[in-house]
């Protein structure tokens, strides 16, 4: 299968302060990949660098693409930011049809194409009939959906999403996943997504990278990837990971009396317990 | 939006959406608005002619139909060079206002913003002042040079605001940060220039509180290039600053370039409403209460939201200009205290009975 998204030794700087010191990925047409990774390593500037937001150095191929210009990327990458930007008084029709700007230019009206796609994407997502509804008005569920929407009705190959579970419960954030793995079958999308949730991660996707300290450190199957070594080296977490059927499933164990003697105990307590890998 | 399962494919739901566009029932409004100040500020005044006569004056000026008004000669002139060119001059300063106004709180994505944020009021102010102590015009004629150096005045600041606030960082706050001190700078030396210019004092105070006062033609004429370019340009780029309504970050992500399309829109904005402020002064709160008013009666998209700034800040400007000339007639209030005195509480109106969250 060809790569629809590689990337070779890519490093960006912000404020000159290195986050990404050479990072190596390479993902398929049709792959789902989840990035983890603790806080600050870097996951939210990797997609801002494939999406063009950052300079970097290093290379960034994104299949097909045939021009750096943003319009043109546009039509490649669509993206799902942690904390989207509501515009108080935007209707949700509205805010969909953002989506199409890369197709239809900035001064062009939507064409009858633009809001029939976008009309699709709001059924598709069960937000039929909120296309009249205020962007603020929605609960936090409807609203991540509205964002997907967005992203869908740009109608790219690839899709970014950052962090897309953040804000929801646990049903809504099954919900938001399921819906993801399904528009991926449907229309072949090639995902890559950065989580927090390291059980989710598993769950979802066909592999994981582990970003940390600006590399990619491991990536792969979650299986081979999401292990209590790999979860205490590089998030400095005290787990244990039991198997199920579908996968690694990743407990945090209770760190107080971990704390109060030393670590090391703790993480081999899980292996034990969980980890056979 | 509407729902409307007539046009296009019927979707499942059978709700097919529609952009939000502006809709002829809007369009209708801002053109009865335009008409029914123009009417009035044609037809009211101290001078006491028949409002029929100079509907019958205006429609005889009309290619191709001639009418006999019945007026004398005085006030066929009362009528066609000064009310009219009055007329059209508020037009003018008040759709360049309101449209300025309008997209320079899309630009910065703050409710805040007026046309005057980057220094244009401070600069025309002090520029005004320096022509005005030096004895070099009087406020009152065109050919004098209080309008070129209040115009000078307004652009300069606002080119320092922008390219301090580039220096500062690129966000928009630190261009809002960097207009406030512009500002603040140029108040100060126009304060100065006050002070040991006491003798000037009434004629600068006169002018910084605005007024739609003609000599003939010369002023609309003056303006009329300025109106037509910048809000063309504006009016343009109504759709990238509904985009530009989710940030930076994600307009860029949807294949826009922000802050080339902010330079831009500013740039329009201010010339317009730079070379508005040197014929009329300084008129306050018509390019924050105009958008305001409209968005919370029509919606916030920008593409409803320029094109009836420009009729309803029209309409707006002319009938605060009646007001203020036919008060205290036959004195003359200053226009900036009619646009805050009305606008003021017709905005609390507004928001008031207003049920739209747009802010």
């Amino acid at each position: 299968m060809s790569a629809a998204v590689e990337v070779e030794a890519l490093e960006v700087s912000l404020d000159r302060t290195p986050i990404l010191t050479g990072v190596d990925l390479s993902v398929s047409a049709g792959e789902w990949v989840n990035v983890v990774g603790p806080n600050g390593a870097g996951k939210t500037t990797l997609l801002r660098a494939l999406l063009g937001l950052v300079a970097y150095d290093g290379k960034v191929h994104i299949d097909g693409l045939s021009s750096q210009r943003r319009s043109v990327r546009a039509q490649h990458l669509a993206y799902v930011p942690q904390s989207p930007v509501i515009p108080q008084g935007m209707l949700v029709g509205d805010y969909v049809l953002l989506g199409r700007t890369p197709h239809r230019g900035i001064f062009a009206a939507e064409t009858a194409t633009d809001t029939r796609i976008a009309t699709e994407v709001l059924e598709r997502l069960d937000l039929g009939g909120f296309g009249e509804r205020a962007m603020q008005s929605l609960s936090g569920g409807e609203r991540q959906r509205a964002v997907l929407a967005r992203a869908l009705a740009q109608q790219t190959p690839i899709l970014l999403l950052d962090e897309p579970t953040t804000a929801l419960d646990l049903g809504h954030q099954q919900d938001v996943l399921d819906l993801v793995d399904g528009l991926r079958r449907e229309r072949g999308l090639t995902v890559i997504a950065t989580l927090h949730d390291l059980t989710l991660a598993a769950r979802y996707g066909d592999r994981v990278a582990i970003l940390s300290e600006g590399r990619v450190a491991a990536c792969g199957p979650p299986d081979g990837v999401l292990t209590v070594d790999s979860i205490a080296q590089h998030f400095g977490a005290h787990v244990r990971v039991l198997r199920d059927s579908d996968g690694p499933v990743i407990v945090p164990t209770a760190t107080t009396s971990a704390h109060a003697t030393s670590a090391a105990p703790a993480g081999r307590a899980a292996t034990q317990n969980g980890d056979h890998s | 939006m509407r729902a409307n399962g007539a046009s296009g494919a019927a979707s499942a739901s059978g709700i097919q959406l529609q952009a939000s566009a502006l809709r002829a029932r809007a369009l209708v409004a801002g053109i009865v608005a335009v008409v029914i100040a123009v009417v009035a500020g044609l037809t009211i005044g101290p001078a006491g002619i028949p409002a029929h006569r100079v509907l019958m004056e205006l429609a005889d000026l009309l290619p191709g139909i001639a009418v006999e008004s019945g007026l004398n000669d005085a006030h066929k002139a009362i009528v066609t060079d000064i009310r009219l060119p009055r007329v059209v001059l508020g037009l003018l300063v008040g759709a360049t206002l309101g449209t300025s106004g309008a997209t320079y709180q899309a630009a910065f994505r703050n409710p805040l913003a007026d046309p005057y944020l980057l220094g244009i009021a401070a600069g025309a102010g002090l520029g005004a002042t320096i022509a005005i102590v030096n004895d070099i015009g009087d406020g009152a004629g065109v050919f004098d040079l209080v309008p070129i150096a209040a115009f000078g005045g307004a652009l300069g600041a606002v080119t320092v605001a922008y390219l301090a606030g580039h220096i500062g960082g690129r966000s928009t706050a630190s261009l809002i940060l960097a207009g406030i001190a512009v500002a603040s700078f140029l108040a100060a030396c126009q304060t100065y220039l006050l002070q040991a210019n006491a003798d000037a004092f009434r004629r600068i105070l006169a002018w910084l509180l605005g007024r739609i006062a003609t000599s003939g033609w010369a002023e609309p004429a003056l303006l009329l290039p300025y109106f037509l370019v910048t809000t063309a340009i504006m009016l343009r780029y109504r759709r990238a600053l509904d985009v530009l309504a989710v940030g930076d970050e994600e307009a860029a992500a949807l294949g826009l370039e922000p802050r080339r399309i902010r330079l831009i829109v500013l740039l329009a904005a201010s010339l317009g409403a730079a070379a508005a402020v040197s014929v009329s002064g300084l008129i306050s709160f018509v390019g924050i209460i105009v958008p305001h008013a409209i968005r919370l009666v029509f919606g916030t998209s920008n593409r409803i939201l320029l094109p009836l700034s420009v009729l309803f800040g029209a309409a707006f400007l002319v009938l605060a200009d009646l007001t203020a000339r036919t008060v205290l007639s036959p004195a003359e209030l200053p226009i900036g205290v009619v646009t805050a005195f009305l606008g003021a509480p017709f905005f609390v109106f507004v928001l008031r009975t207003s049920r739209r969250e747009i802010w």
